[in-house]
């Protein structure tokens, strides 16, 4: 009795294989690593959504070239072991044509030597420069580098006549890439550090590295940290303390829950941001507007939370890939890498790109508005 | 002499089975996730020694693991020395730091390693997220090349398999050895009662310092072979909960079971990838079946499999239980 049951599970294998084989010629399989769950998780859950919502979108509309784009995501946990056995299967066992992701700069580090040997493009989710310079062949980045954001608050300093600034950054990955760009770029633009606090992520007080900052002559304060990783503590310690100096926030605070965790101590405070947070306010001429406004609708129709700058990375991920499969009417990976290095003005949520084998960022310091808080909203400085 | 053999002959057995186990799967994909179970396994196996024989806990063995990575990575990196030597400074570095950590910490009596080696996790953690300059700071360490040994480029991740699963063997074999030597009885008879081995002329800091010592060691082989593996090293992999998930496995496997360490190492490392399917009830499954595990199967997964085997012996006498 035991053979025929053995033919039997042979057969069902053999009609499995055949099943799968050959539905695969008219789906496009995009892969996606996002830090779903774990301390990253403000960003891929966003991310994650976002890139649900576009294979909907896209699918609804017909697909990619006429073939229906499917969209494998994980979650890497914010973890880099398991980004690294997410982009090896990705990689080995579902072929995708290209990958999406991680949500986080380690992640992304640890993952691209992975995509340079498999050529199969990546474009990466996560803010930190060092993943895009110097250049790798197969590797490109969707959000505003530290560089562009430090550069933006710099210019603004100097439009205020502001020389003197202490920084207060927070020690993981984000908030150390900024205090990097901070003190290589304020000497060159003739702005002085007058003191370099850190605090930790975890810290539910800053009241000490702030204290210390007040004893200092700083017309100013930087800090570079996220929401969720103390940039709300920051701006409420500073009110408690009753310092004056205006408070310079990352674009990594451009969400809702700062406002909601900072409260009144949020107010005034400025920032570099996409427009993404500001689409109502952005004017109506600029070219971004009319996908901003989509994006934000949809994105809050469905998943009835308001939206995010890192939703607005992976948007702009997903679509910069299915750009490049129809500008390239192909989608061979190294195609696709190819005809993304030949993207041009393509309109996206944190800004227009324009790519080049140089510059696998795409985006310039135009990417940012300055942005406030007031009556607990974003709006523009004028 | 009997014992040796049968050790010797298990080794051989598990040695066969590890690697027959990528040409079962077919696809390579999961050659690194193997790969990255039998690195925690070599630690899971030397907190075993720690836990399950000398009945000491440690809550920093992510840190020993770390500090390993981190030096062989730094040193072959930034200082080009040579990789066989760079890995040998890994290990020694875990080791002498636990030799520092533990005599004035083993000479105490109670969970004093523990707290210590809590504290210590941490100081390690903040090290290698603070010193920007030196290990890269929180975005992480790259361009580590991978593990070449006179000559021979483990290039291929399956490669790279075969060599871990080797050194995981040496490692299980020397285990076993050591538990079944004058120093293993010493250290049975100190987990038993402290005065009654002291009494019997034991010298208990001496031993527990040892096999501390013994498990740091385990702790920066792993170390040094995941980094050479992986070639990125982060702190995020080495934080506080890494070495609760260590200690996890080592209790779910099985106290004071060598082979328990091993299953109970792989168990959790891919358990999460099966679960994978279930997408968002990922995490509650997950804890569920921690639970289960721990309330049924209280002597751990090694110590279930030992009850079966015995409850079935007098049925039926041969072995069809066996995997």
């Amino acid at each position: 009795m035991k053979k025929p049951a053995r033919y039997l599970f042979l057969a069902i294998a053999v009609v499995c294989l055949s099943i799968t084989s050959a539905g695969a010629d008219d789906v496009i399989k995009i892969g996606a690593i996002f830090s779903a769950t774990g301390p990253a998780s403000p960003l891929g859950e966003a991310e994650k959504n976002t890139a649900l919502l576009l294979q909907e979108q896209i699918n609804a509309k017909g697909g990619v070239m006429g073939k229906k784009l499917e969209i494998i995501i994980y979650d890497d946990e914010s973890s880099v072991d398991k980004a690294v056995s997410a982009a090896d299967k990705l990689l080995k066992k579902d072929n995708v044509v290209a990958v999406v992701g991680p949500s986080t700069t380690p992640n992304t580090l640890a993952i691209e030597a992975k995509f340079e040997a498999a050529a199969v493009p990546l474009v990466s989710c996560a803010a930190g420069e060092k993943i895009v310079v110097p250049v790798k062949k197969w590797v490109f980045k969707t959000p505003q580098s530290d560089r562009l954001a430090v550069a933006r608050i710099l210019s603004h300093l100097k439009s205020r006549k502001i020389s003197k600034i202490a920084i207060i950054t927070v020690s993981d990955a984000y908030g150390q890439g900024g205090r990097e760009m901070l003190k290589a770029l304020a000497p060159k633009a003739g702005i002085e550090l007058t003191a370099d606090e850190v605090y930790s992520p975890k810290d539910t007080d800053m009241t000490v590295q702030l204290t210390k900052i007040k004893s200092t002559n700083a017309k100013a304060i930087v800090s570079w940290g996220t929401p969720q990783t103390g940039s709300a503590i920051v701006a409420k310690n500073r009110a408690q303390l009753g310092m004056s100096v205006p408070l310079y926030l990352s674009h990594g605070v451009a969400a809702r829950k700062f406002i909601e965790l900072a409260g009144s101590a949020g107010e005034g405070i400025l920032l570099p941001a996409g427009r993404l947070i500001v689409a109502d306010e952005v004017p109506a001429k600029n070219p971004q507007k009319a996908l901003l406004t989509k994006y934000v609708k949809d994105y809050e129709t469905k998943f009835k939370s308001p939206v995010s700058t890192f939703g607005g990375h992976a948007w702009d991920a997903v679509m910069l890939v299915v750009k490049a499969i129809e500008l390239g009417k192909s989608d061979k990976p190294a195609d696709i890498r190819a005809n993304l290095e030949k993207i041009k003005g393509f309109v996206g949520t944190a800004g227009v790109f324009n790519f080049s084998p140089e510059e696998h960022n795409g985006l310039n310091e135009s990417a940012f508005e300055m942005v406030t808080i007031q009556k607990g909203d974003w709006k523009i400085v004028k | 002499m009997y014992g040796f053999k049968r050790d010797m002959l298990a080794v051989l057995g598990f040695t066969f089975f590890l690697l027959i186990i990528p040409r079962i799967l077919g696809n390579d994909y999961y050659i690194n996730t193997l790969t990255l179970s039998l690195t925690h396994a070599i630690i899971a196996v030397g907190l075993n020694l720690l836990m399950g024989y000398a009945g000491q806990v440690s809550l920093g063995h992510a840190a020993f693991y770390g500090l390993a990575a981190y030096t062989s990575a730094i040193l072959t990196t930034t200082y080009s020395v040579p990789l066989p030597l760079g890995m040998m400074s890994g290990i020694l570095v875990s080791g002498v730091v636990a030799l520092l950590i533990g005599i004035p910490t083993l000479k105490l009596k109670g969970h004093y390693l523990a707290m210590a080696t809590l504290g210590f996790g941490v100081i390690v953690y903040i090290f290698f997220n603070e010193t920007i300059e030196l290990t890269g700071g929180p975005s992480g360490f790259g361009g580590i090349s991978r593990l070449q040994v006179m000559g021979y480029r483990f290039a291929s991740d399956i490669s790279y398999y075969y060599l871990v699963a080797f050194v995981l063997a040496g490692v299980v074999l020397l285990s076993l050895n050591l538990i079944h030597s004058r120093i293993g009885r010493a250290l049975r008879a100190i987990h038993t009662s402290e005065t009654a081995s002291q009494i019997s002329g034991i010298d208990i800091a001496k031993y527990k310092v040892f096999v501390f010592v013994l498990s740091a060691l385990f702790a920066g082989v792993a170390g040094v072979l995941y980094v050479h593996n992986i070639a990125f090293v982060a702190p995020g992999s080495f934080g506080f909960n890494f070495s609760i998930e260590l200690v996890t496995m080592v209790v779910l496997g099985g106290m004071a079971n060598v082979w328990g360490a091993v299953i109970g190492a792989c168990f959790l490392s891919i358990l999460p990838e099966f679960l994978r399917v279930f997408e968002n009830i990922e995490i509650v499954l997950y804890g569920a079946i921690l639970i289960v595990f721990t309330i049924f199967l209280p002597e751990g997964i090694a110590g279930g499999i030992t009850k079966l085997f015995l409850m079935m012996k007098p049925k039926r006498s041969d072995a069809a239980g066996k995997e």
